[in-house]
């Protein structure tokens, strides 16, 4: 059948259309129309910019990041002092962004968390209780809570003399939250390396269950082996070593609290503000996430005789972290770019330290160019584990 | 009292038994007065208008939902809400969805050996080969590694029901398992089940599919308003139905 | 999750016997509503009862410091009855004198008449472009009569009304001006945009992407300070902007990327048969974008649009930050005379009533909207 010899025939080259009707000459025009013009408009921009910087006599450049950078900042998380440079009160600033970007995430996980299953709590007061929560703090413009919480814990909190303490050792007041803090003691070298042993045993033991599972069948409480193994192997050793523990309280002396670990009503507000409203919005992530699992699994899943619990890790979560995991990502995002409202309460973030770096030295573009090379950096890093993510778990749904 | 007679089964040991079975969806009264045994190899096929209450039935042997009044008892256990006991039942009974529910993060495999590996602790070896032995049966073995959303529909059943064979149920519940396939699909999910009903399983099958009922069932199980209103071997059924409620519902349904 | 439970022998009161004839204190309807999603479980009881507690006595406090403990007028300034019971009992005094600064702040005295009017017309436009009635070519001509009276009304300087500066604008008006003009402009720019990400010409395309991206990378504190000190460089010698318009434009740009990715969304959700029989019908390019493409897609993100103007209204707020009265920056101020010092708290909350109602409205109509327009489309 096969046998008639074919000639072997070759597409037709496409011949040279240089007229005007030729859909890809005009594609093409067209783009060079349009990128000349954004082009020119830059352009004009940019002359007009080198001929105001040179008539007002601002300097440019990044040199002045050399320089002392004379600025006092409240709070930092390392050493830090207004004869230090620039370029580490940005650093000071950066690290601060970083700071309660990454504490607020946490809690805005797990307070979104709490709130998005309340949403679904078949208990009508819980249900109702979180929805009025999410309704609330999402319609309200996040620099009005944030002004809120900073003048509650300013204006309303009483002086450190009348301190509120609702836990022994905590103290509430309009000079902040100072917390004890637990003071190291010699022997915390060898908890720290017994935490670091039990962790590594733990995967060992769930990477052992797994194969033995696989070849026998037989199950193995991995996870409370694992809890016990994290929480236990370090436990011993801190008794073993005769459990010396010592919390440093805070004390109030004069007009102030010396001691313990402060948190300044400016962080404490920002933190607050950040995670009370971010968990709002992944509360909703959540809720709609574990909506979005057909009863029809659980049906099927309890149906074959999985138990609850099983049914709930190895069918509903999976199903529900993909709904979940890419909004919640673009929360945190969120979070990390809000945090930017810090300038407004006088926490030394980045965007603060850059804008009175600014206003000191004029250099307006240089530092806002830095404030936005920040957060390009933070949003692109973010984007690409998402896409990592997506990749990973390329979902081949029905 | 209408008990279904067991016309070709092997023995007369009862697997599934419902006695004066109730339910209630708030003031809605869906069962009234169930009393159905199914005998071991036993075929029984439910049949009734939308609403009738025999998915709710059916739903309510493997505990997917509360019955409120009665007894049921499947082999010879009682259901009541001890864990223990509904767990027990739940891997003898399986069940066969109208809209599949199967995993869709989960290749065809991995849902096949899900339960077997957490529920009956086979190891994974052994239940891959169940696996793969019961796709074979159900004709799909070439589709092993895909994911559900890349099969067809009648393709998707078949693994849905071997999904549940994988877990060796003594007794299969298929709640109207060809209502949501086109046309073509549906002989190829009927055949498998015709397999298996010459294989000897004892089954309960809610269908609209009367030439399936003729083909398989030792009982045709008719229900209307929450009660089963006639019970007969199908011949009977067919040619003579007793009431006029299965009069009316055969000819609308046999009608075109 | 919860309805799962029920499947699986959790402890429902609704279990046997429950709506058997035979009726006691349990059947009686609230009795039977409390006990089914209130007190269906040990667990939801301990729940029930702990939020109960939380409730009322968080409630006490909250009307004992809001109403009953409240002082309502001081004479003139003299605030020392305020300070008396500070933390005790709210000092509503406040909004009582400065109601006017926090609604208008600067602008004229004698003149509030007319930013009151003009947000009487904001509202009256929010009010006609929710009614699916009015969607249609008058909507246009209603917003542009509306906006010109808007103009007219703050600027003045025709009909006899004295002319105002842009310097002295503030308040409400400015709220309702940086988002309303923010989401106007910029919406016609999204669709631009979100053509231009979709488009086979990869200069077009590269331009969109990097515009949409870098301007969603960047919060919009540093767009906004980004128009309070950089546009001015950007200019001419001699010619110079005005604050609220520079704030306009980085609000517009910022608007514009965000609209422009909800576009796209629209744009995604059509199908390819719809491209194509445009295509077979011989539609140039922008035909079949403006005729068939465009209506279909613009109709399926309405929702996600309120959404997103729901977002820019709260985010107006933070033009506070580079130095414009808007209603934030206006209670925040209204604190900042000695007398009145330390009761941010007060003035916070009077305009989060007011953002609140505002935001929750928009965002119920956008769930009723897309519950509306989902079930036309089925049909």
């Amino acid at each position: 059948m096969a046998s008639r010899p074919q000639t072997v025939r070759r597409p037709p080259t496409a011949g040279v259309n240089l007229s005007l009707n030729n859909p890809t000459v005009r594609a093409i025009l067209y783009q060079i129309v349009v990128v000349g013009a954004v082009g020119l408009v830059v352009w004009y921009l940019v002359s007009n910019t080198i001929e105001n910087l040179e008539t007002r006599r601002i300097a440019t450049g990044f040199g002045f990041l050399d320089r002392e950078a004379g600025l006092p900042i409240g709070e930092s998380v390392i050493p830090y002092s207004p004869a230090d440079t620039y370029a580490r009160a940005l650093f000071v600033g950066l690290l601060n962004t970083l700071r309660v970007a990454l504490i607020g995430i946490v809690l805005a996980t797990l307070l979104g968390t709490i709130v998005g299953i309340a949403r679904l709590s078949s208990n009508w007061l819980v249900a109702q209780t979180a929805r009025v929560y999410v309704e609330v703090l999402r319609n309200l413009p996040l620099l009005l809570q944030l002004l809120f919480w900073w003048t509650l814990f300013r204006d309303l909190f009483p002086g450190p003399r009348q301190a509120i303490t609702p836990l022994p050792g905590v103290f509430l007041s309009n000079r902040g939250v100072q917390l004890p803090a637990i003071l190291w003691q010699p022997g915390y070298g060898y908890v720290l390396g017994a935490f670091v042993i039990g962790v590594i045993a733990a995967v060992a033991v769930s990477r052992w269950a797994k194969r033995r599972q696989a070849s026998t069948g037989q199950q193995f409480p991995v996870l409370w082996v694992s809890l016990a193994l994290i929480l236990g192997v370090p436990g011993i050793t801190f008794m073993a070593i005769g459990a010396p523990f010592a919390l440093e309280q805070p004390e109030l002396r004069g007009f102030n609290f010396v001691g313990g670990v402060t948190l300044t009503p400016e962080f404490a507000a920002l933190l607050v503000g950040l995670v009370t409203y971010t968990a709002a919005f992944i509360a909703e992530i959540v809720r709609s996430g574990i909506l979005a699992v057909n009863q029809g699994q659980w049906e099927a899943a309890l149906a074959l005789g999985l138990r609850r619990g099983q049914v709930l890790r190895l069918v509903v979560l999976p199903q529900a972290l993909r709904v979940i995991v890419p909004p919640t990502t673009s929360q945190y995002l969120n979070l990390t770019k809000n945090s930017s409202l810090a300038v407004a309460i006088g926490y030394p973030d980045i965007v603060s330290v850059a804008n009175t770096m600014l206003n000191q030295t004029g250099q307006a573009i240089e530092g806002i160019a830095i404030i936005m090379a920040v957060y390009l950096t933070i949003s692109l890093s973010i984007s690409a584990f998402m896409n990592w993510y997506n990749r990973h778990i390329a979902l081949v749904e029905r | 009292m209408v008990v279904p007679q067991p016309v070709k089964s092997v023995s007369p040991h009862p697997m599934i038994e419902m006695r004066h079975v109730h339910k209630w969806f708030g003031e809605f009264h869906v069962l009234r007065d169930i009393n159905l045994t199914v005998n071991q190899g036993q075929k029984v096929v439910v049949c009734g208008p939308s609403g009738s209450g025999k998915s709710t039935m059916i739903r309510c042997i493997n505990r997917l939902e509360e019955h409120q009044d009665g007894q049921i008892f499947v082999d010879g256990i009682e259901l009541t809400n001890d864990v223990k006991n509904i767990e027990a039942i739940r891997r003898e009974v399986g069940m066969v969805f109208q809209q599949f529910n199967l995993f869709p993060h989960l290749t065809v495999l991995e849902n096949l050996t899900l339960a077997p590996i957490w529920v009956r602790k086979v190891p994974k070896k052994e239940a891959e080969e169940t696996a793969m032995y019961f796709l074979e049966r159900v004709h799909i073995p070439e589709q092993a590694h895909k994911y559900p959303g890349q099969l067809s529909g009648g393709q998707q059943q078949r693994v849905a029901i071997a999904r549940s064979l994988c877990m060796r149920p003594k007794i299969m519940l298929f709640d109207e398992p060809t209502s949501a396939l086109d046309p073509e699909m549906i002989k190829e999910v009927l055949d498998v089940m015709i397999e298996l009903a010459q294989d000897g399983m004892t089954m309960i099958v809610v269908t609209h599919e009367m030439g399936f009922a003729r083909t398989v069932a030792d009982s045709i199980v008719f229900m209307d308003r929450g009660e089963i209103v006639e019970s007969a071997p199908p011949q009977e059924f067919f040619a003579h139905p007793k009431t006029d409620r299965a009069r009316l519902f055969l000819s609308q349904i046999l009608g075109h | 999750m919860s309805d799962t439970q029920s499947h699986y022998t959790s402890p429902t009161f609704a279990g046997p016997k429950a709506g058997q004839p035979g009726r006691s204190f349990a059947d009686i309807p609230p009795v039977k509503w409390a006990r089914a999603n209130l007190f269906n479980s040990w667990l939801n009881t301990a729940l029930t009862l702990l939020l109960i507690y939380f409730i009322v006595k968080y409630a006490i406090d909250l009307v004992s410091w809001g109403l009953i403990n409240a002082v309502w007028e001081v004479p003139g300034n003299d605030t020392r009855a305020c300070r008396d019971i500070r933390g005790i009992g709210a000092c509503w005094a406040l909004i009582n004198e400065k109601f006017r600064f926090i609604m208008f702040a600067t602008y004229p005295y004698e003149e509030h008449w007319r930013p009151a009017l003009v947000i009487v017309i904001f509202l009256a436009l929010y009010v006609v472009s929710a009614m699916r009635r009015f969607w249609n070519r008058k909507l246009i001509a209603i917003w542009l009569l509306g906006l010109v009276a808007i103009g007219v009304l703050m600027w003045g300087g025709v009909f006899g009304l004295r002319y105002v500066g842009q310097e002295r604008w503030g308040g409400l008006p400015i709220t309702l001006i940086l988002s309303t003009f923010g989401i106007a402009i910029a919406f016609p720019l999204s669709i631009l945009l979100a053509l231009g990400r979709r488009s086979d010409m990869p200069a077009i395309r590269v331009m969109c992407v990097t515009y949409i991206e870098l301007i969603r990378g960047v919060p919009l504190v540093s767009l906004l300070f980004m128009a309070s000190v950089m546009f001015p460089l950007f200019l001419p010698e001699g010619v110079t902007v005005d604050k609220l318009l520079r704030a306009q434009v980085a609000i517009i740009m910022f608007a514009a990327a965000y609209l422009a990715e909800v576009v796209r969304g629209g744009l995604q959700a059509i199908p390819k048969g719809q491209y194509e029989a445009a295509d077979a019908l011989g539609l140039s390019y922008w035909q079949k974008t403006v005729f068939i493409i465009l209506p279909q897609a613009l109709r399926l993100v309405i929702p996600p649009l309120v959404n997103t103007f729901i977002g820019l209204f709260k985010d107006t707020s933070l033009v506070l930050i580079i130095g414009i009265f808007d209603l934030l920056n206006a209670a925040k101020t209204s604190v900042n005379e000695p007398a009145w010092r330390g009761f941010g708290v007060e003035a916070y909350i009077f305009v989060a009533i007011f953002y609140f109602v505002f935001c929750f409205g928009m965002s119920k109509y956008s769930q009723d909207l897309e519950v509306e327009l989902s079930r036309h489309r089925k049909r």
